[in-house]
């Protein structure tokens, strides 16, 4: 066989049937996860033809999208909503599909759970509808977004028609420095590569600076590797990943742990395996990353100001910036880190784990939010949350004035109660910036958790590396 | 589905870049549980107001485009979110074709699930076909999947495109994706058999 990647490894490993090698492949799911938005249609087109779910034991649904994070034991407010909810336990019943409901202690966001609770492994294939499963690849499975009728698809039959996608490497060179995080060094590149920079590929990450992740880091770069376009994001299994799944409460245990460990050490990308496009980020001068604009491309170091159109040689992307920033009220020129800010959101697939929320209290701790600014914390999952009440983070975030609240994803898509109002401006370690994306007329600076709790102290934006001397805790 | 040979119709132009799912459907309307009825979300924030009156200057509340089935759009359109809801909207509102320089990879792929085309052509076909459909006169074209050609009634543009066969074949008959694949159920049982899975556990 040669070199390989991690990716031409499970890809192969994973084709039913196929033509010819030019011609889409029949690719076998080993994992499909599911949740309230994007499945009712699908499990309505199973009832219609008399279909069964062909694996209901590869199959879990979680409620996460448009679930309240306030008081779990009330009834949802939203008719629609609560709808969408009650037919996910009346589908998942009937077609025999485990629920985690919102009542369920671990219930929380499809993409941190399943790292979490062990149901991710490497090798899996993956899918979820939803843009965002490419979290998943952290652990080395091959992990992708799908829409409604292929969920619906991989209920039927486990498997889905595929083209082979492209594989870019995206090689982090240098070591990053004190202060900046995994969402910086994914905004870096997304700002580098563009938000189509990476269509019709998958990202495998890699460097020394990737090895020197956590798994939980790892797993903020994979997220937003769709936000380049990319068809998925994946980082080959190593030591760390080792020690991850070990003490996941769904990984074999024991012997079975052993032989598992070797397989999935072994799917790792060999060395002089080639990629079809390599892009180097040399992270020497990262420094914490801001959006300023209406995509996650549209982003600059807190240091910068806010960019002029008018300096912008292309005149398509000099007209799409000056509708971003007339959009997001900001003024070319102006210091980023003096642009005031409303609403801190801490959560969201992206930045919602336990260790994100470690970060930020440490910025958090002795202070208080200031005056006029709501922040609100949202734990990625209900584990994340135990975890981080048993650590004492509830009561560092609370004593500052910061809202803890229910698991969910809550304000990283406003599906839920949890909005801005027209012209609010948050600072959100979520994963889009999009016009309109937390609330009508809102105003979204994607940033890391750390910077979010600087921006919540501050009241503006602000460089988290300077917050730490001006304000003595 | 409905199968998709020709179609001809007024085209509307969207001249952004980047349009993203979240501006298609926003996700305040991404909680019903039907496949039907998202048209009249199509564009929401662009469409109206926050008073609910349509905004005039919107391509779409323009009268020579309100019948338009052809929507034209720049490059990476479609980005963003895995909605279905995108494509069930442009539909429901009655496009069948969308022409851009490029699509983001998911919308792309759930298109073809919906009866909707998705055609790539090069910037400067689709700079043309902006130019054209500016005028008073609505451009009219005809998009031919079956000769894999688009044409204006005038003949003032014509260009063929090129898309994947067995995507086309799929969309030109409306088969049912799931009942083709329902025809390798044996492949499928027998890569299951040779494959190591591990399960979910049955208590949780």
């Amino acid at each position: 066989m040669g070199s390989q990647t991690l990716f031409e490894k499970i890809w192969h490993r994973h084709i039913v049937h196929q033509d010819t090698p030019d011609q889409a492949a029949l690719l076998y799911i080993d994992r499909h996860y599911i949740h309230e938005v994007t499945s009712p249609q699908a499990f309505d087109g199973l009832r219609q033809a008399g279909r069964r779910v062909r694996r209901p034991d590869l199959t879990m649904a979680v409620m996460d999208h448009n679930v309240p994070t306030s008081d779990r034991s009330l009834p949802i407010r939203d008719a629609i909503a609560r709808r969408q909810i009650e037919q996910l336990e009346i589908n998942c019943r009937e077609f025999d599909v485990p629920l985690w409901d919102l009542h369920h202690p671990s219930q929380g966001i499809v993409h941190i759970i399943g790292p979490e609770q062990g149901f991710t492994q490497p090798g899996m294939t993956i899918v979820c509808g939803d843009s965002h499963t490419s979290t998943h690849g952290a652990l080395g499975a091959l992990a992708f977004g799908i829409g409604t009728s292929e969920v619906e698809h991989v209920l039927a039959t486990q498997t889905l028609w595929q083209q082979k996608p492209k594989t870019m490497e995206v090689r982090f060179r240098g070591r990053r420095p004190e202060g900046t995080t995994a969402k910086d060094m994914i905004l870096a590149l997304i700002r580098h590569i563009g938000i189509a920079g990476a269509t019709g590929h998958v990202i495998e990450y890699t460097g020394d600076a990737v090895r020197s992740l956590s798994i939980e880091e790892r797993m903020t770069l994979c997220n937003m590797s769709i936000e380049a376009g990319a068809r998925a994001g994946m980082i080959s299994p190593d030591e760390t990943t080792m020690e991850y799944l070990r003490t996941r409460p769904y990984t074999p245990k024991g012997t079975e742990f052993e032989t598992a460990r070797a397989h999935w050490l072994s799917l790792a990308t060999d060395p002089g395996a080639q990629f079809d496009r390599v892009v180097e980020i040399d992270l020497e001068d990262l420094a914490p990353m801001v959006t300023w604009g209406t995509n996650p491309e549209m982003n600059a170091p807190i240091t910068a100001t806010v960019p002029d159109p008018d300096q912008e040689k292309d005149p398509v992307r000099a007209s799409m910036m000056r509708h971003a920033l007339e959009y997001m009220g900001l003024t070319p020129g102006t210091a980023l880190n003096a642009i005031p800010i409303q609403r801190v959101f801490i959560g969201s697939c992206t930045n919602g784990r336990l260790e994100d929320l470690e970060r930020a209290a440490r910025v958090i701790d002795g202070r208080r939010v200031a005056d006029g600014v709501r922040a609100m914390v949202v734990p990625g999952s209900g584990q994340v949350k135990r975890e981080a009440e048993r650590i004492g983070l509830d009561k560092i975030f609370t004593a500052a004035g910061f809202e803890w609240r229910e698991p969910g994803c809550s304000l990283c898509l406003g599906m839920n109660d949890d909005i801005l109002s027209p012209g609010e401006r948050s600072a959100s370690t979520s994963n889009r910036n999009f016009e309109g994306r937390q609330g009508r007329g809102s105003r979204t600076h994607l940033v890391s958790p750390e910077m979010a709790a600087a921006a919540a102290i501050a009241g503006h934006l602000t460089d988290v590396r300077t917050l730490s001397t001006e304000v003595p805790s | 589905m409905t199968p998709f040979i020709r179609q001809r119709g007024v085209v509307a132009p969207l001249e952004r870049n980047n349009v993203d799912t979240d501006q298609i459907i926003p996700k305040q309307f991404l909680k019903r549980i039907e496949r039907t009825g998202f048209g009249q979300f199509l564009f929401f924030d662009w469409r109206f107001s926050e008073d609910g009156t349509p905004k005039p200057d919107f391509i779409l509340n323009q009268p020579q485009y309100r019948s338009a089935t052809i929507l034209v759009a720049g490059e990476n359109f479609g980005c963003g979110s895995s909605r279905e809801h995108a494509p069930w909207a442009l539909e429901d509102f009655g496009f069948r074709v969308i022409i851009a320089p490029s699509f983001a990879d998911i919308f792309y792929n759930n298109c073809f699930q919906n009866g909707l085309l998705p055609v790539t052509l090069p910037a400067s076909d689709v700079a043309r076909i902006f130019d054209l459909a500016r005028n008073e006169t609505p451009l009219s074209l005809e998009v031919d999947l079956e000769k894999q050609t688009i044409s204006s009634e005038t003949g003032e543009f014509q260009t063929s495109f090129s898309i994947d066969p067995e995507r086309r074949r799929k969309l030109m008959q409306g088969l049912d994706a799931i009942g083709e694949t329902l025809l390798l159920t044996d492949a499928i049982a027998s890569f299951e058999g040779n494959h190591d899975l591990p399960l979910l556990p049955h208590n949780l």
